[in-house]
């Protein structure tokens, strides 16, 4: 295994996915770390559902401004060139077709891609916010999560827990592996850090269709 | 448009009443009148918003407060006592996509009877609800939200009640403004009529009934 952190393997090959010129939205959690290992010369238009595209950094202590914020209400900056809208407008971009990527946590993501993370029945009900709209809308959805939950398979056969939409998400990035869902099946593209392909196979419960060659992520 | 003071507005609102609320865990939320809605223990709310804020802040007051016997939003994860009243019964909540909530706010406040979203189709939020197809697509109808009170925070009102709003303090208030019976505003500040250009006049003064100037 890789002795960089499961989290730092995860936002940095997502980061890979994205281009100058995409709108992207981004979760709370790890794909809040994305954005951090976007190369500087590469113009992205991060999106902040709240009513915001130019999100930027986490301003330095003492330097956020308190009508300026993301979706979890911490402070945020804007870029030159931010534009604010309303809630509205926000998910009109988002069910709208209009947002490139959004990338997103998961409890679950079956053998067809299908996703839930939302809540957890008689446990953890916080409520979608705007999950169902950005999986429902985005051009491409990709799921940033740790391969395991308490040593659990996350990617199952099907999914226990409530469905956060009918669409398939695209593409499934952990710290053991990328699995596409092209055609309604999980292929497994790349393999993470030091990992194996048995090793995936063995945390995964979904059946995985595996090419002859497998590369692994390249960091 | 009439000015008035916090305590006189908010006398305005009976027990009992609808409340659609401005802000994005607190942030554009008119806490001078959250504020005096805990002063005069006003009960029995229902609250439509986005989020319940967090304890202490904004929609989180009426929280802590007990006073809100139902509530309609996107996202109460932040709020653990907003969890726990629901959890003890003592509040319900109805849990509604974002884009959903906001859209169905936006149908009220412009005269429909609701809108027709593909978000919630194949989930259990589609449990009860009328599906349509439209050119092969399937989608939920969801019907529109009034409100009898919009209570909103603007970053200017000029003195005739045009309204605009700083950063990401927008959200839900310039919605809300049209979807509700009566509109009662604070603002950052309260400038000249003539001084808000009307190009960057987001909230017009029509829809504007009090502005709170205390």
């Amino acid at each position: 295994m890789s002795t960089m952190d499961p989290q730092t393997i995860i936002a940095r090959r997502i980061a890979q996915e994205l281009r100058s010129g995409m709108l992207v939205n981004l979760g709370i959690g790890i794909p809040t770390m994305v954005a951090n290992y976007v190369p500087n010369d590469m113009k992205v238009f991060f999106q902040s559902e709240n009513g915001l595209i130019g999100t930027g950094p986490i301003p330095e202590q003492g330097m956020g401004h308190r009508l300026l914020t993301d979706a979890g209400g911490r402070p945020v900056t804007a870029l030159p060139g931010a534009c604010t809208f309303d809630s509205a407008m926000s998910f009109g971009l988002i069910r709208g077709g209009h947002v490139d990527v959004t990338v997103l946590g998961a409890l679950q993501v079956d053998a067809h891609g299908l996703l839930a993370n939302w809540m957890i029945p008689g446990k953890m009900v916080p409520g979608m916010g705007g999950a169902m709209d950005l999986v429902t809308g985005a051009k491409r959805v990709i799921i940033a999560m740790q391969h395991t939950a308490k040593g659990k398979p996350k990617i199952v056969t099907k999914c226990t827990l409530p469905l956060t939409a009918d669409r398939a998400v695209d593409l499934v990035v952990s710290e053991l592996a990328v699995i596409e869902f092209a055609g309604g099946h999980a292929t497994l593209l790349e393999t993470g850090p030091g990992v194996s392909v048995k090793q995936v196979i063995a945390a995964t419960e979904a059946q995985l269709a595996i090419p002859d060659k497998v590369p692994e992520m390249r960091l | 448009m009439k000015t008035v003071s916090a305590a006189d507005a908010v006398a305005l609102i009976p027990n009992g009443a609808t409340l659609m609320i401005g802000g994005f865990m607190g942030v554009g939320t008119p806490e001078r009148v959250i504020d005096e809605l805990v002063r005069q223990g006003k009960r029995d709310l229902t609250v439509i918003a986005n989020d319940t804020a967090v304890p202490g802040r904004g929609i989180g007051k009426l929280v802590d407060a007990g006073l809100v016997s139902r509530t309609i939003a996107s996202h109460i994860g932040l709020n653990p006592e907003t969890q726990k009243q629901m959890i003890a019964g003592k509040m319900a909540v109805d849990l509604i996509p974002q884009g959903t909530l906001i859209e169905r706010i936006r149908a009220g406040g412009f005269g429909l009877g609701g809108v027709l979203t593909p978000t919630g189709v194949g989930t259990i939020v589609e449990e009860g609800k009328q599906k349509v197809q439209v050119n092969g697509k399937t989608y939920l109808v969801e019907t529109a939200l009034h409100a009898q009170f919009a209570l909103i925070d603007a970053f200017l009102a000029d003195y005739s009640g045009n309204l605009s709003y700083a950063l990401t303090a927008r959200n839900f208030n310039p919605v809300i403004a049209m979807a509700a019976d009566t509109t009662i505003v604070t603002a950052e500040h309260i400038v000249p009529v003539g001084l808000i250009a009307p190009d960057h006049v987001v909230t017009p003064a029509p829809l504007v009934d009090y502005v709170v100037t205390n």
